[in-house]
């Protein structure tokens, strides 16, 4: 029994690719906003709360973008046990998940297009409850496989059902 | 009776075994329940006073579908249990095969509509800890012959293969009855809750909104309606004051008398038993029955719910926390019911009984703090003090009425309230290896959760909780609501509770000793 009473964050972090991804994915959205503005702007007889929106926007978009993925990048880490699994993500709003290796489901990857181009990977490990998925999101391809495997071996080794 | 030798199909090494299939008299059921559900629709067109016959036409040609599909799924449905699964084939166009091996199975269900009662039909719902994530609803046989289905149950939850015991209704309990032993039934008294479960609103707002939508696809003038007509220029040549008040008492006496005739309907007869065989038996309903059955090994926990009307006239109830059941979704919602809306003290009583007297479900909860009391009045007061201001700001602005800044004012105590009453609520204890957590105010929920039901932590926190030293500890379960929070709780306390209940897991995750 350990006289702490304090989680230590997880040991690994994800690839630092993971940050690009971040910074490229969260773009969509602020040029969509963006793009309204511009148009309230041309369509606009008082131009001026359209400009001023239009500067405040760009400003929190430039910090968003810069601030976000640095932010992350120190908050995502991992570290999988042959017991457990522990995850921490988020940056404004963050979560720890500990799930124990004997009540794994599922182990899945996934790498959608964006997460391709910058050779990064997500694992989500399932519970049998629909609250506890536990995801890893920005993992290098290969740290990606290797922990699937490594998953897939210690969870056989664990008998039941995981309910 | 309906029984059919093995077909061809049968590759399986358990070959022995017979195909059943579905009792013959859901055929007279199914269309009936189609013809139902049409009814609205036909008395709409009534009304209405149908200007073209063609939509009688389309109803004939409804049931028309639902009598066939009823036959198709009568003659395509079919299961047989082996000593070690249970295995459902259905489909016509997909044929499906179900297979559910027997140590999954963890709950199993039998309810009966109205019509299926007097035919002594029951349908019966396995739940598995399995199939209670996916959308298709698991493994369902509508419906059985009452006996056949109370014998299918013993058969699922008792691992032996019953003997056939003739004529048993479909709310009997399983073979070896007479050791079981009655944990609470229902009171007349308790009638007295019925008002307060406001059952009776959602009964009232779908008739209303069918009764409206009909009378609309049937364009018909409503204020033309005679009735209502005379009840209309009634409150015209009233004062305004006369008729809010008259609308308003004349609403809750009719939501108060539709709920407490629903509490009488759906939990009539209401009984909780435990039986020889391991499990747990809920049997309720005046007219539809439904009838569930909770493996005890699988009960996780219970969960008391109070919603503030309840609560507020000294009521509660209590649903289980058990895998194969989902609280209160779809069309399993009710399955957990373990005691239906009842004095508090009693689902206190039958929260120990069924947790086999652990003194974890009437403990005392451990406070979360100042700083907790301080994030409820932040979190209730933020968004009230930004909706009233703005209503101020744009009443000033002439953009609203002038009143409109009296009630909004009143909003700020409410909030306060609120932030009292949640706070009120916040509380956790570990008892008897088993968490007990407590919060909400419009619905209290007071949650009691075994360790072993727990199959992961999670622990999140917002800026404002770390910033607080706060955090809201999250136990994932198999079963119920999937998740039971611990609000708000000192981060230290919240990594306390996990390694408390979980022993071992958290160990290597923690700091090293400072």
């Amino acid at each position: 029994m350990t006289t702490s009473t304090r989680l230590r964050p997880p040991r690994n972090l994800v690839s630092p690719r993971a940050r690009w991804h971040w910074t490229v994915r969260a773009v969509p959205g602020w040029i969509a906003v963006l793009a309204a503005e511009v148009i309230w702007a041309t369509a606009a007889d008082h131009r001026t709360p359209a400009v001023i929106a239009l500067v405040v926007t760009v400003i929190v978009a430039a910090a968003h973008l810069v601030v976000m993925p640095l932010w992350r990048f120190r908050v995502h880490r991992w570290e999988a046990t042959t017991e457990a699994v522990y995850t921490q993500a988020g940056w404004l709003h963050q979560e720890r998940r500990i799930a124990p290796v004997s009540r794994i489901q599922t182990v899945d990857t996934a790498r959608g297009v964006l997460q391709q181009l910058f050779g990064l990977a997500t694992v989500t490990v399932t519970t049998a409850s629909a609250a506890g998925p536990l995801k890893i999101n920005g993992l290098d391809q290969d740290v990606a496989r290797d922990l699937v495997d490594e998953l897939t071996a210690t969870t056989q080794a664990h008998q039941g059902d995981a309910t | 009776m309906t029984a059919t030798p093995e077909t061809d199909l049968g590759t399986a090494p358990e070959a022995a075994e017979h195909w059943r299939r579905l009792s013959p008299r859901m055929l007279i059921v199914h269309p009936l329940q189609e013809v139902m559900r049409l009814a609205p629709v036909l008395v709409g067109v009534i009304i209405a006073g149908s200007r073209s016959g063609r939509s009688e036409l389309w109803g004939l040609i409804g049931v028309a579908i639902a009598v066939l599909l009823g036959v198709g799924r009568w003659a395509t449905t079919s299961y047989q249990v082996t000593p070690h699964q249970v295995q459902v084939r259905q489909g016509l166009l997909r044929r499906r095969v179900l297979v559910v091996a027997l140590d999954r199975v963890r709950t199993v269900d039998l309810s009966a509509n109205v019509f299926q009662r007097v035919l002594r039909l029951s349908r019966v719902t396995v739940g598995t800890g399995h199939t209670d994530r996916n959308k298709d609803g698991g493994l369902r046989l509508d419906a059985l012959d009452a006996s056949d289905a109370a014998r299918l149950r013993d058969e699922l939850l008792h691992r032996r293969h019953a003997t056939p015991t003739g004529d048993e209704p479909a709310a009997a309990r399983p073979a070896g009855a007479a050791e079981s032993v009655t944990i609470a039934e229902i009171r007349p008294s308790w009638l007295r809750f019925g008002p307060f479960t406001l059952s009776g609103l959602v009964g009232v707002g779908a008739v209303l909104g069918v009764i409206w939508n009909q009378l609309r696809q049937a364009d018909v003038d409503i204020a033309s309606l005679g009735l209502l007509r005379t009840v209309r220029d009634d409150l015209e040549n009233a004062p305004l004051w006369l008729d809010v008040t008259v609308v308003a008492v004349g609403i809750v006496l009719v939501v108060a008398v539709l709920s407490t005739i629903m509490y009488a309907i759906t939990y009539g007869r209401y009984r909780l038993t435990r039986e020889p065989h391991g499990t747990l038996h809920v049997v309720r309903g005046l007219l539809a029955i439904r009838s569930t059955t909770i493996e005890e090994r699988r009960l996780h926990g219970v969960e008391l719910r109070e919603p503030l009307l309840l609560r507020a006239v000294g009521g509660a109830r209590c649903d289980a926390v058990t895998t194969g059941i989902h609280g209160g979704r779809g069309s399993d919602r009710g399955g957990a019911l373990l005691l239906p809306p009842a004095p508090r003290a009693e689902a206190y009583r039958v929260a120990a009984d069924v947790l086999h007297g652990t003194p974890a479900a009437t403990a005392d909860l451990v406070p979360h703090g100042a700083r907790a009391r301080q994030r409820r009045f932040t979190r209730a007061l933020i968004p009230a003090l930004v909706l009233t201001g703005a209503v101020v700001v744009l009443a000033r602005l002439s953009v609203l009425p002038d009143w409109t800044w009296h009630p909004a004012l009143a909003l700020l105590p409410v909030a306060a309230l609120l932030a009292v009453d949640r706070y009120r609520s916040l509380g956790h204890a570990v008892v008897d290896g088993r968490l007990v957590t407590r919060q909400g105010s419009v619905e209290r929920r007071r949650a009691t959760v075994a360790a072993d039901g727990i199959i992961g932590w999670n622990i999140s926190q917002s800026f404002f909780q770390r910033r607080a030293g706060l955090a809201t500890l999250t136990a994932t379960t198999a079963g119920g609501r999937q998740a039971y929070d611990v609000l708000d709780v000192d981060e230290e306390e919240a990594t306390r509770l996990a390694d408390g209940l979980t022993p071992g897991l958290l160990t290597p995750f923690l700091e090293g000793p400072a």
